[in-house]
This record gives C-alpha cells, sequence and structure tokens, in this order.
C-alpha cells in the first residue's frame, strides 16, 4: 500500500537528519533580490513595492490574500510579465527577465496553480516541451524518455510511465509532471504556486519530501500556499504581502504566531475558527434523504439524510467519490440505483432541473469552470438561478437584479461591492460568496458545497464558514465536501467518512478527530 | 535575524519509495478503444465495411486493381489538403481557404506558363510558383490570425472568398490550358503502376506523420492546441508557429493544386471549390478534435479513403451525387457520435 511505504521513507529520512546551515544575514549571498517592484494593469496597481530576498537552499514562503498581488509577483519572476518599477537582483547582478525563456535561461522555474500542462502530449513531451531534447528538430524519443524516467524517481513516482498522456492522469500526478519539467532545466529557483491545493494529505507528504530533497540540493523554493500548517511544516521563512505590498519579510517561519500572520495579512484581527454550531432541533423535519444511491464504477450503497439547519460533511481523500456523490443527487450525473428524496418528492434519476425545482442549490468544486460566468458582473451571477424572479414578459429587468444582488453585496460584505464588477475580478473567497448568494437569492432547501474554501484565504474562510452555518440556521439542509478534513469536521454536525466510493461510517463530528477520519480511511481503502 | 539552535522539525530525505496513488482502473479494452490505437482501429473496420459492401454490390468491377487506383487517385488532392488541415485543427485552428487558394495557385502557375516564361524556363518552375502563392496566401492568414490576433474562421473566410476573386479576375473567368507536355507527361505518369499523384500524397502523409510524431514541430503544435498558455510559459513562441502552420496548409493547398493542373492540364478559379469542407470532414472523422490538442495523421488518411471509397461504391451502382451527399452527412455524424462515446473517460454520465 502507498500509505505505508510513505511512513517508511520519512522514518529512513529522520535518521539522515538534514542539519541546518548557518546562514547569515548578507545580501551579498542572496540568490535572488527584489526591491521595489512595481506594476499596473491598466489604472489597476497589482504591485506597489514589493521586497522579497531569497536564499539558496532555502524554503521561502510567501503569504498573502487572494489580490495581495502573489500571482502577478510570481508571474513578474517567471518572465510573463515585465515590472513597471524596481528592482531584481540575481545572484548579486541587476537582471531584467523579460521573456519565460529568460527566467528558465537565469535558473528559475515556476510551477503554477492552474495545471500549465497538455493533456494530448505524453509525460515525456510535456516535461520537455519547448526544450525538447531534439537533433534538427527531429525528437530523441529513447533519450527523452529516459531523463523523464530518471526524474519521476527522482520525485518519486517511478511508477508512471514518461508514454503515459498527461490527459488521463489525475491532477496530483499532473502537478508531479508540472514539477518534472521544472527540475528538468538546470534550475537554482524553483516557484510554486499552491501546489497542495490539489493535493490531499499523502500526496502532501511526498511533496514535501520532494521540496526537502530540492532544498538539501541547495535548490531555493519560492512556496505559496494559504494553509499556514504547511508554513509550519515546509517553511524556513516568510514574507507577507498586502495589496501589492510587502507587509513583512524574511519572518522566521516556524517562531511567528498564526495571529500575527493573519494580522499582517489581512491588517485586522482575525480568528481562524469554526462558528458555534447550534444544536439541530431534536424535531427538524429531514429535508434531504439519499438511500442506496450507486454510479456504475465510482461510488454505490451511499445512503443518508439531512435535517433542517444541518450540516452533513462528507470527509474522504481526493478520488475518493465525495464530489461525484453530490455531483449525482444534484442529478448533474445519472445514477445507477438508488433514490434521492427533498422532504416528500422523489427526483427523477439525471434531471438538474427537477433537482433545482425542488430546491436544490449546488456550489461546484471547480468555481471558475462550473460556477461562475466570469466575464459577467457580479449582479448577472447572482441572479443566474432565478431568472424568472427577474423578468417581465420574457425580458430582463436589470434593475431588479441590481437591487438584489446590492442587498446581498451588503449582507455577505462582497468586496468590492459593485453589482456591476465582472465575477473575473474578484478573490476566491468573493467568488464563493457569489455562489451563496446565488442560491440564497433563489430559495433553497438544500446545499451541496464542494469545497467552499478552495483558494480561499484565511481572513475570507472565517466569513464563509459563518455564512454557511448561517444558511443552515434559516432552515437549509447543508452538505459540504471538503479534503481538508479538519473543516468537515468543524462545520458539519455529522460526518461521513468515504473512501472508494462507499460510506465507511456516519457520526457525529465531535465524536472523531482528523487522525480517526484518516485511519478509517486507510484502512477502509486496505480493506 | 534569529537562528534556531534545534531544528523544530526533522528535515528527511525521500527514498525512492515515495507515495504512488494506484493508476486508475479502466478496462484494457477501454483504454486501448480510446487510445489512438483504438481510434484508427474504429477506422479500418469503417473502411473494410465500406470495402466489403462495394465488393457486395458492384462486384468485379469494384475489386479490380484498377478500381483500386481509382479510388487512391481520387482521394489524393483532398489527402493532400487534409494532411495540412490536420497540423491547423490540431493546433485549435481551421483553414477556410484551402481549397480557393489551390485555385488561385493553379491560375497563377499557368498564367506564368503559357506567357513568355514558358519558353525560357523549365516546366519545374510551374511547381515552384503554384508552392510559392500557396505559402504566400498561407503566410498571410498566418500572420492576419496570430499577429493580428484574428480569429482562424473569420481571416481564412476572409482569404477563402478574397483568394477566389483574385484568381477570376486573372484568369478573366477563362480556363487557362498548361501547354507544357513535360509538365503533363510527368504528373500523369507512373512509378511501379502507381500513379505519379497517390506517390504525391502517400509521401505527403509520410512527411506529416514523421512531422507530427517526430518533430519540435509536430510537438508543439499539438501543445498550442492543447494549452496554449502553458505553451507560452514553456517558452514556446506560439504567434511564430501558429503563423509557420497556416503556411504550411498554403504549402499543401500549393502541392494540391500542382496536382489537380497534371489532373485536368488545365487551371482555373473553380479548381478546389469546396474542398476545404471535405477536408475538415476527413480529418474530423479521422477523430482529430476540432477543439484542438488531439489528433492523428494516420487517421485523417484513413478519413480520405473512407470517403474515397465511399463515393466509389456508389458510383459503381449508379447512385447520384445527391445520394451521395447524403451518405456522407451521416458518415460524419456517426462517426462523431462513435468518438464520443469511445473517447469519454468511464464513469461519467
Amino acid at each position: 500500500m502507498g500509505a505505508a511505504s510513505g511512513e517508511e521513507g520519512s522514518r529512513d529520512g529522520e535518521a539522515a537528519c538534514y542539519v541546518r546551515r548557518v546562514i547569515k544575514v548578507d545580501h551579498a549571498s542572496s540568490l535572488l533580490d527584489v526591491r521595489g517592484v512595481t506594476k499596473s494593469f491598466g489604472g489597476v496597481r497589482a504591485l506597489r513595492g514589493v521586497d522579497l530576498e531569497v536564499r539558496p537552499g532555502e524554503v521561502h514562503c510567501v503569504l498573502g490574500q487572494n489580490g495581495a498581488g502573489k500571482s502577478t509577483l510570481i508571474k513578474t519572476l517567471a518572465g510573463v510579465h515585465r515590472p513597471d518599477g524596481g528592482q531584481i537582483s540575481w545572484l548579486g547582478d541587476d537582471v531584467e527577465i523579460d521573456s519565460p525563456q529568460a527566467a528558465i535561461e537565469l535558473g528559475i522555474a515556476t510551477m503554477y496553480q492552474e495545471l500549465d500542462v497538455v493533456d494530448g502530449l505524453s509525460i515525456a513531451e510535456n516535461i520537455f516541451l519547448g526544450h525538447e531534447i531534439a537533433k534538427g528538430g527531429f525528437t530523441r524519443r529513447s533519450e527523452a524518455a529516459r531523463q523523464t524516467t530518471e526524474l519521476l524517481r527522482r520525485l518519486g513516482h517511478a511508477r508512471l510511465s514518461p508514454h503515459t498522456e498527461v490527459g488521463s492522469l489525475s491532477a496530483a500526478n499532473k502537478q508531479i509532471v508540472s514539477m518534472a519539467r521544472a527540475l528538468s532545466h538546470d534550475i537554482k529557483l524553483i516557484i510554486m504556486d499552491e501546489p497542495s491545493a490539489v493535493l490531499d494529505t499523502e500526496e502532501v507528504k511526498n511533496l514535501f519530501a520532494v521540496v526537502r530533497e530540492l532544498t538539501g540540493a541547495g535548490i531555493a523554493v519560492v512556496y505559496i500556499t494559504h494553509r499556514l500548517e504547511e508554513i509550519r511544516e515546509i517553511g524556513d521563512r516568510i514574507t507577507v504581502l498586502k495589496d501589492g505590498r510587502t507587509t513583512a519579510v524574511g519572518l522566521p517561519a516556524a517562531e511567528t504566531p498564526t495571529a500575527e500572520l493573519i494580522r499582517l495579512m489581512t491588517g485586522r484581527e482575525v480568528a481562524n475558527v469554526f462558528p458555534e454550531r447550534a444544536p439541530v432541533a431534536s424535531d427538524a423535519p429531514v429535508v434531504l434523504d439519499v438511500e442506496g444511491l450507486e454510479l456504475d464504477g465510482v461510488f454505490s450503497d451511499v445512503s443518508f439524510s439531512v435535517r433542517a439547519g444541518e450540516v452533513v460533511g462528507l470527509a474522504g481523500l481526493v478520488g475518493s467519490g465525495r464530489s461525484e456523490i453530490l455531483e449525482t443527487v444534484y442529478g448533474a450525473r445519472k445514477a445507477t440505483a438508488g433514490r434521492v428524496r427533498v422532504r416528500d418528492k422523489v427526483l427523477p434519476r439525471g434531471s438538474v432541473r427537477a433537482a433545482v425545482g425542488a430546491g436544490i442549490g449546488l456550489s461546484p468544486e471547480e468555481r471558475k469552470s462550473q460556477g461562475l460566468v466570469l466575464d459577467e458582473p457580479i449582479f448577472v451571477n447572482i441572479s443566474l438561478a432565478s431568472l424568472k424572479r427577474f423578468a417581465k414578459g420574457g425580458f430582463l429587468d436589470d434593475r431588479a437584479a441590481r437591487k438584489i444582488a446590492r442587498e446581498q453585496i451588503d449582507a455577505f460584505e462582497l468586496r468590492p461591492a459593485d453589482p456591476d464588477r465582472p465575477a473575473r475580478t474578484l478573490s476566491g473567497g468573493n467568488q464563493q460568496k457569489i455562489l451563496l448568494a446565488r442560491w440564497l437569492v433563489h430559495g433553497t432547501d438544500v446545499l451541496l458545497l464542494d469545497e467552499p474554501t478552495r483558494g480561499v484565504d484565511v481572513g475570507a474562510r472565517a466569513e464563509i464558514y459563518a455564512l454557511i452555518r448561517d444558511l443552515a440556521a434559516a432552515g437549509n439542509a447543508v452538505v459540504v465536501v471538503s479534503s481538508e478534513i479538519e473543516e468537515v469536521l468543524g462545520l458539519a454536525d455529522v460526518v461521513l467518512v468515504v473512501a472508494d466510493g462507499r460510506i465507511l461510517r456516519t457520526l457525529p463530528s465531535h465524536q472523531i478527530d482528523e487522525h480517526g477520519v484518516l485511519d478509517l480511511v486507510m484502512k477502509g481503502s486496505a480493506a | 535575524m534569529s537562528e534556531p539552535t534545534t531544528p523544530t522539525r526533522a528535515r528527511t530525505v525521500p527514498t525512492e519509495t515515495g507515495v504512488t496513488p494506484a493508476p486508475e482502473a479502466v478496462p484494457a479494452w477501454r483504454r486501448l478503444l480510446s487510445g489512438s490505437a483504438g481510434r484508427n482501429l474504429g477506422l479500418v473496420v469503417a473502411l473494410l465495411l465500406i470495402v466489403v459492401i462495394g465488393a457486395v454490390t458492384a462486384q468485379g468491377s469494384f475489386t479490380s486493381l484498377d478500381n483500386m487506383l481509382v479510388i487512391l487517385r481520387q482521394a489524393s488532392i483532398i489527402g493532400v489538403i487534409a494532411i495540412g488541415m490536420t497540423f491547423v485543427i490540431i493546433a485549435g485552428g481551421i483553414d477556410l481557404s484551402v481549397g480557393s487558394v489551390m485555385g488561385l495557385a493553379s491560375v497563377v502557375a499557368t498564367l506564368a506558363a503559357v506567357q513568355d516564361l514558358a519558353d525560357s524556363l523549365h516546366w519545374s518552375m510551374m511547381i515552384v510558383i503554384a508552392l510559392a502563392v500557396g505559402v504566400g496566401a498561407g503566410l498571410i492568414n498566418g500572420i492576419v490570425i496570430a499577429y493580428g490576433n484574428v480569429v482562424a474562421f473569420m481571416a481564412t473566410l476572409a482569404m477563402l472568398v478574397g483568394a477566389r476573386g483574385l484568381a477570376e479576375i486573372l484568369a478573366e473567368r477563362r480556363t487557362l490550358v498548361v501547354q507544357d507536355r513535360g509538365f503533363i507527361t510527368f504528373m500523369n505518369g507512373d512509378i511501379l503502376g502507381v500513379d505519379i499523384l497517390i506517390w504525391i500524397f502517400a509521401i505527403v502523409a509520410a512527411l506529416g506523420w514523421v512531422l507530427l510524431n517526430r518533430t519540435t514541430f509536430g510537438r508543439r503544435t499539438v501543445a498550442v492546441g492543447g494549452n496554449r498558455e502553458a505553451a507560452r510559459l514553456a517558452g514556446i513562441n506560439v504567434k511564430r508557429h501558429t503563423m509557420l502552420l497556416y503556411a504550411l496548409t498554403g504549402l499543401c493547398s500549393g502541392i494540391a493544386a500542382v496536382m489537380i493542373l497534371g489532373r485536368t492540364t488545365a487551371g482555373t478559379s473553380t479548381h478546389g471549390t469546396l474542398v476545404e469542407l471535405d477536408a475538415i470532414a476527413a480529418v474530423v472523422v479521422g477523430g482529430t478534435l476540432l477543439i484542438g490538442g488531439r489528433g492523428t495523421v494516420t487517421g485523417t488518411v484513413f478519413g480520405v479513403l473512407i470517403f474515397a471509397t465511399l463515393s466509389n461504391v456508389f458510383v459503381q451502382n449508379n447512385l447520384s451525387s445527391s445520394v451521395q451527399a447524403v451518405a456522407k452527412g451521416v458518415i460524419i455524424v456517426v462517426a462523431v457520435l462513435l468518438q464520443q462515446r469511445f473517447s469519454r473517460p468511464p464513469g461519467r454520465g
């Protein structure tokens, strides 16, 4: 079993414990030194003066809320954007990074958050894309395959074949390909933009092992993440960005208190805690009742019920079938057996229309591709599920829709508070709020939330949690899916532990902790 | 900067026993069918089916070696165009102008030959001119699309109309007869009993296969079509590559112009009318995705052969071209439906 061998790997590693080098505070010894970099897009100032100093062999974490300028900073270092002002030095020399090629030549490789791989090409072809191993324009495939195998072995994924088409890989394995591509160059610095966002616990462990191997070899890692606990585990120093400015440079990752980091990121005091659960009334009616639901080859025999005001959480690893369960309840996938009942009404299989009609709302996992019309303004996105309400004789009444949207913006503290801003320009947290507002306006009885805080920073998370609680308190039956087990446990009244398309256990969330869930999942998969 | 005296956490060096998730459980037959080999297998079956129908309904006249060569000859010109089209479609583009560029090239090449040039220059100049016109028109397409950020559909639609008009002006709506005997003899000759036209198709297909599967150009074509942003971030000059792709379809149009000049011994602005649709149909039936990112030259060759064989079966059975057209339409829809069935990942409703 993969999990067991991973444990062994890290134990071996501890024996060969890594000794920290003494790093002097000396700008001459820094690998990368960014000073006062600015960048504007049109009238929007994305970077207003960013400093970042990275030393060889360190893991340097960059923290910041969505919209703080992390992505712009990365793309500036990767040669995608050219800065308007400021200076970048590399190994003590001032440099201009004016193309992706220039960045790679310096020794800077970037793993982007959106998986930047080509589905139709094989693993080897993706890794050497743009710098193919070729002679006179003809590719040398066996050499590329050999080097790919070597890279994959180095990343602990020797079982992947270089010839596998990338389109058939899981998101986690695509990330491995992306990392192998970065390593296929002769690099001194690798930038990882939220690499753990698509990974589950085991895979994050493996990622960290790789990061440690890289830093052991003197390669610096700029690591971007929302998860503070990851910074504690892997980071050496932290730079914090807020509103396009650096608010702190080179904080020690292990010692800086969480409250301090959150204050630096948000400019205010925020506790990253889950809201109080109000006890669900024992006579609350069952709103959603799922019985024996099955989707051939994905999951089977899924039964649960949710009462009004109750939050039920599905905990499990990526690929366990949790998202598919939600999508099947919603009718986006056609169940092969079983039935879904909302109040007393049995829903026809595979009909989203019927599900929405019965009062079910879904906030999908891929917010950007499945949930939002990105280029449309906020008010259009909010009114999307209830267009009938805003139509008069077939013509849409935008004024009414804007009015409702404004109410929701106020209630949810959506920022920017402008109903005409395109959804694309909002941060992840605010985009999530749009989706919640959409269903609130539509009036739902059942809310299905798939990864409600993916890509949402710590500051906005607490707000989303509170909103989800409010929606439950208003009488909704809520089902939450998340890869972060802690989030499921903190948010839900009842937890269903899912593995390999089966529900292993149903129990009140206060009767189990994160380890307990993982234990169940591991045993379940092994069985 | 404070320096921790004891590491708060152990750094570990990974061993080779990293965590590898179990490969997705997909039945072998499904993996085979959804791979490119599987898609091509389906095409082979379809082609064989049509051949069997032809052999049964038209008997001797269909299965004769001569008739096989007729089919291949008819497939050859569309085939060359379709090979070029495969590349732009894999790259996520489309070229609607191939037919009229082919007509234009045929007119310009014949005009050059009937004028003074004919006496002083060898007939191979006609070929060079036709290819140059094709590449030139293709480059214009490519520049407008890549650097002018015009949607490929519109840019090449403009070229479709414009090139045809230009060909009419140059030819003054007449058919220009090729006088050069050397050219005609060469183009209508054969090697080892197989027509030159068929050889040209075979060579273009083989070169196309090598270009797509064994060169950096082909690799980058798939990347541009599959994930344009990833290609750009990998340091590929996407604009230049896009431009070159349209030059490539232009080149194929030029080659097709030479072929049709040889076969009909005349250049006219009506050469290549609606060829673009036949070519696109063959490419799509051959399994190349219209949205780009995936496709094969082998599949395109089969697509072309399927249509050519089908129309031959209809001719052998004395069925009208209208019936043929209906059958073609049905085949396109069925082929695309079948592909979706087999290439769909399991578990999706």
